[in-house]
């Protein structure tokens, strides 16, 4: 960011809800499907047909607005008008200027707060392929349409322009992604569409100034493109600026192959939507008793289950930017039940962390299913040096696979049986005496090489040994030796 | 004594096995056959699907079984009512060959009740016009005279009714397309309550006015039909969901009691002799032991501009899914947007663009707070109106049309003329309310003449009860020829 300017960011999310069925027709509302198997007179906007409202739908936007903290009110539909072929009835149901929740906010884990101006309810269109060397509309030999999600329930949630960096803008979609899953309101996969970024950037020479022009980046398909095309954008409008010219209000189009934005459509060709409200619709009204039935379903936020994680380790004022990521990844998949269950049952809290975070999490959907019980056991006997690592690694492997299992008896149809220490120190001093020139860099380097050789050595015993060598006891027989 | 009532007396018949449903259908097919060519009521007839439908309510009736309220009686369904299978096409090229995977909720509910449909019946394009003129298929022309017009849009269903094709018919009612032609076929038109009756199918031109409805011979057969579609439907959300007003029960209770308010408005803009057979109509109620006063309701002026507004403002957005992407016509062209201009351009008839261009422009940024949101603000002053004049009266009377039914091609060169043959109708979809439209003798040239009673939201048990009197005193009209054929 060059010096002198301040950034100013707000971004808009649209989050698919995961909703069995979709926002007015009783269609599945499932990814990846043949094209056009899901659709119905209503979400394929024939003559005649009529939306009626998914409760569900509606239940998890209150659930989005009572997990930011918004207030929820009662709300209509509108229709946005436009023409564009994967729009069945060429306009859109969406809520206009009486969305169902509004004035929330997002904390982030760095303490900043980000202002949440509405999070409110809409119809997803269907999807255009464009056949021909562009890939756009323009040009285009022929266009495919697939309307299995037009209708598909989203939610868009609006930020204030609150965020000053990239790095910000990065922490606010990843904490609110974390939030949209916990909350149960969206399954958060950004490679799948189901939660999807634009970005509102501009940049000012100082917060005393006015917000500077802004503009608005499409296409942005990962927390890495937001956080690279904001980098872009801002210099873009800064060059512009320090060379004297001005910032044209646009829609821009991120280019993740160069890196670069361009223009999609100026202010001057935007479309006049003519939103009015839907006729086909009635007011949505939540009573209080509704809005606190879904609040009760709801469980505890991310902030709340991260803070939960680092008390167990014992780091109840903030954790290594290692554990940090841990206890993230164990919160974002939904696994904080096994790390809490295994620390209740005297597992170090590190290793319940690491295990669950690097390993469990490598098939999270399994690692949801499995009874805590026998994950316990499996780690008890590692935490016990019953088993090694590797060996653990390997139980849990099986465990995930089978959806459960006994791992004291995985192991010993295995043949796993830790090594004795003796025989343990024996191995590591013969791989020690056959390198010695690793030995001597080893001893003699800076802590990056200690760490590399650290690993040669491990391996090396790891083979000599088939696996049944604890990692953590060689690297502590290899400080040993070291002296 | 009541006047007859022939399609309660043909399910009747048909129920109890002294008239087979068959030989009812076939009789009114002889004489779409024969009357049809000229008349031009029908877009088109089903008559294998209606011999289909009405063996099986023979064989229903031969098994013991009570094929329901309209066993056997053949209803014609307005061609903007989906049917599947069943070509629908509002009258326009732009749907031509399209058909509907689904059946509209009220056709659902006809075949529930033992009804035959015979054909999808002729109208304005989209329901957009007042003479079934601008459908894109020729014109529809009225029984009684035929150069005239059957009014519109719903001329089709009119004309088939008073033509003796069909004994009942389903219409929609956005503006009056219902109760106008009504009128000047000489029938009788109601529009529900909005909300009464399912949308679920009703191919829209705007959907906060559009109502479907019954079209009978008599009061008594459109208040059955009405019973028949009325009822909350899940696949409506505007469908209210508490118990339709009872109709049946309460037709003949009579007038003695009730209050009648004579619309001056709707007297000012008619012509001498509607003016004149409306008087006579208030007088036969006063006779018949209702209080009658004139009374005024000066927003209802306001309605026919309102109405212009508002109502091409929803087309316009209702009418875009015609783009030639996914159904019914497609000019193909270089890409995407010149297809989208082109199908729009030769599918829709002048009519329609007109409206559409209208009803853009005044959503358009810059012009809708004082157009489209003005008319909102001129809507409710209505209901307002409505309101103080419902706290004094049950019911208000007033012509249905200015004028009787006018010669074809009279008004299609001045759209403005045309418009304002439904100042008296377009009020009651404004606010909502139910209104019917009874026939009442014959203007000076012989024609038709309708009267209209309107009520407030909910009120069509009162306002049928009322009709019933009003066609009991109402001065005979020759029926066509034609009709006499089909013995009720």
């Amino acid at each position: 960011m060059t010096p002198g300017w301040e950034l100013v960011i707000g971004l808009e999310v649209h989050c698919e809800l995961k909703t069995a069925t979709k926002l007015f027709c009783g269609c599945p509302n499932v990814f990846g499907d043949q094209p056009n198997t899901n659709v119905c007179p209503v979400c394929l906007g024939l003559p005649g047909s009529l939306p009626v409202i998914n409760q569900k739908a509606v239940e998890l936007a209150m659930a989005i607005g009572t997990a930011l903290h918004c207030e929820i009110r009662p709300s209509t539909f509108h229709r946005k008008n436009y023409f564009y072929p994967d729009q069945a009835k060429d306009y859109q149901i969406s809520q206009y200027d009486e969305p169902i929740n509004v004035d929330g906010q997002l904390d982030l884990p760095d303490g900043s707060r980000v202002g949440v101006e509405r999070a409110h309810m809409e119809e997803d269109t269907g999807k255009t392929t464009h056949a021909g060397a562009s890939g756009r509309i323009h040009g285009a030999d022929y266009s495919l349409v697939d309307y299995n999600r037009s209708g598909v329930p989203l939610v868009e949630i609006v930020s204030a322009p609150d965020m000053r960096s990239s790095a910000q803008a990065r922490a606010y979609a990843t904490e609110l992604r974390a939030v949209l899953v916990a909350s149960g309101a969206s399954d958060g996969k950004m490679e799948e569409g189901s939660m999807r970024v634009d970005a509102n950037v501009s940049v000012r020479r100082s917060s005393d100034e006015p917000f500077g022009t802004r503009c608005e980046i499409k296409n942005l398909n990962s927390v890495r493109s937001l956080g690279r095309a904001i980098d872009y954008e801002a210099e873009r409008q800064i060059a512009l600026l320090e060379g004297g010219d001005r910032v044209v209000q646009q829609t821009r189009h991120w280019d993740e192959d160069t890196g670069r934005t361009v223009t999609l459509r100026s202010k001057e060709d935007a479309y006049d939507y003519r939103y009015f409200l839907e006729p086909d619709l009635v007011p949505l009204v939540p009573d209080a008793e509704w809005i606190q039935a879904v609040s009760d379903t709801m469980g505890p936020m991310p902030a709340v289950r991260r803070a939960r994680l680092s008390e167990l380790l014992g780091e109840p004022d903030g954790v290594s930017a290692s554990r940090a990521d841990q206890v993230a990844t164990v919160v974002d998949l939904g696994l904080d039940d096994l790390v809490t269950a295994a620390v209740a049952a005297g597992v170090p809290a590190f290793l319940a962390l690491a295990r669950t975070a690097n390993e469990a999490a490598t098939d999270a959907e399994a690692a949801r299913r499995l009874d805590p019980e026998p994950y316990v056991a499996l780690l008890t006997m590692e935490s016990a040096g019953t088993l090694t690592a590797t060996q653990a690694k390997a139980v849990l492997a099986e465990l995930l696979v089978a959806g459960g299992g006994d791992p004291a008896a995985i192991a010993a149809a295995r043949g796993f049986e830790a090594m004795s220490e003796d025989s343990l120190t024996a191995t590591v001093a013969e791989v020690v005496a056959a390198h010695p020139d690793e030995w001597g860099r080893y001893c003699e380097g800076d802590d990056g090489e200690r760490k590399k050789l650290g690993g040669f050595f491990t391996g090396l015993v790891m083979k000599a040994t088939r696996g049944q060598a604890d990692g953590r006891a060689v690297a502590v027989e290899l400080q040993r030796l070291r002296g | 004594m009541s006047s007859p009532r022939p399609s309660t007396a043909l399910a009747d018949a048909v129920r109890s096995g002294t008239r087979s449903a068959l030989d009812v259908v076939e009789e009114h097919l002889a004489a779409i056959e024969a009357g049809d060519g000229e008349i031009h009521a029908f877009n088109l007839v089903t008559a294998e699907l209606a011999r289909e439908q009405a063996v099986a309510v023979d064989r229903r009736v031969a098994d013991g079984d009570d094929p329901g309220l309209l066993a056997g009686v053949p209803v014609a369904l307005k061609d903007n009512l989906c049917t599947r299978g069943v070509p629908t096409t509002c009258s326009s090229r732009i749907l031509e060959g399209w058909q509907p995977p689904y059946d509209a909720t009220v056709v659902t509910r006809l075949r529930r009740a033992g009804a035959v449909t015979v054909g999808k019946t002729n109208m304005d394009e989209f329901a957009m016009g007042s003479s079934t003129e601008s459908s894109a298929f020729g014109p529809t022309r009225n029984p009684h005279d035929a150069t005239r017009v059957p009014g519109g849009s719903s001329g089709g269903s009119a004309a088939a009714v008073a033509a003796g094709f069909a004994p009942l018919a389903l219409g929609s009612d956005t503006g009056g397309s219902i109760r106008q032609p009504a009128a000047l076929c000489g029938v009788v038109g109601m529009k529900p309550t909005y909300g009464t009756v399912s949308r679920y199918g009703l191919v829209a031109f705007a959907s906060s006015l559009d109502q479907i409805g019954p079209l009978a011979t008599s009061v008594g057969d459109a208040a059955l039909l009405f019973d028949v579609i009325g009822g909350h439907d899940p696949a409506d959300s505007t469908s209210l969901n508490r118990p339709t007003p009872r109709v049946l029960s309460v037709l003949d209770d009579g007038v003695a009691g009730l209050t009648v308010g004579v619309l001056t408005e709707f007297l000012e803009g008619a012509a001498p002799d509607v003016v004149a057979r409306t008087r006579q109509a208030a007088e036969a109620l006063a006779a018949a032991g209702a209080r009658v006063e004139e009374v005024s309701v000066p927003e209802v002026a306001l309605g026919l501009s309102a109405y212009y507004l508002i109502a091409p403002a929803e087309a316009s957005s209702n009418l875009a899914r015609y783009d030639g992407v996914r159904y019914g016509l497609r000019v193909d062209a270089e890409d995407t947007v010149t297809m989208n201009s082109h199908t729009r351009s030769l599918g829709f008839g002048d009519e329609v663009k007109r409206r559409i261009m209208l009803g853009t422009y005044v959503l358009s940024a810059g012009y809708m707070d004082a157009y489209y949101n003005q008319a909102l603000r001129v809507r409710t002053r209505i209901i307002e109106g409505f309101a103080a004049a419902y706290a004094r009266y049950d019911v208000l009377l007033g012509p249905t049309a200015p004028t009787t039914a006018f010669p074809l091609g009279a008004k299609t060169g001045d759209p403005l003329t045309m418009y304002l043959s439904d100042v008296c109708t377009i009020p009651s979809n404004l606010a909502g309310h139910p209104a019917i439209s009874v026939p009442f003798g014959a203007g000076d040239d012989g024609l038709p003449v309708g009267v209209q009673l309107l009520g407030p939201a909910l009120s069509e048990g009162t306002i049928l009860k009322v009709a019933v009197v009003v066609e009991d005193s109402a001065p005979a009209v020759p029926s066509p020829a034609r009709a006499e054929a089909v013995r009720p």
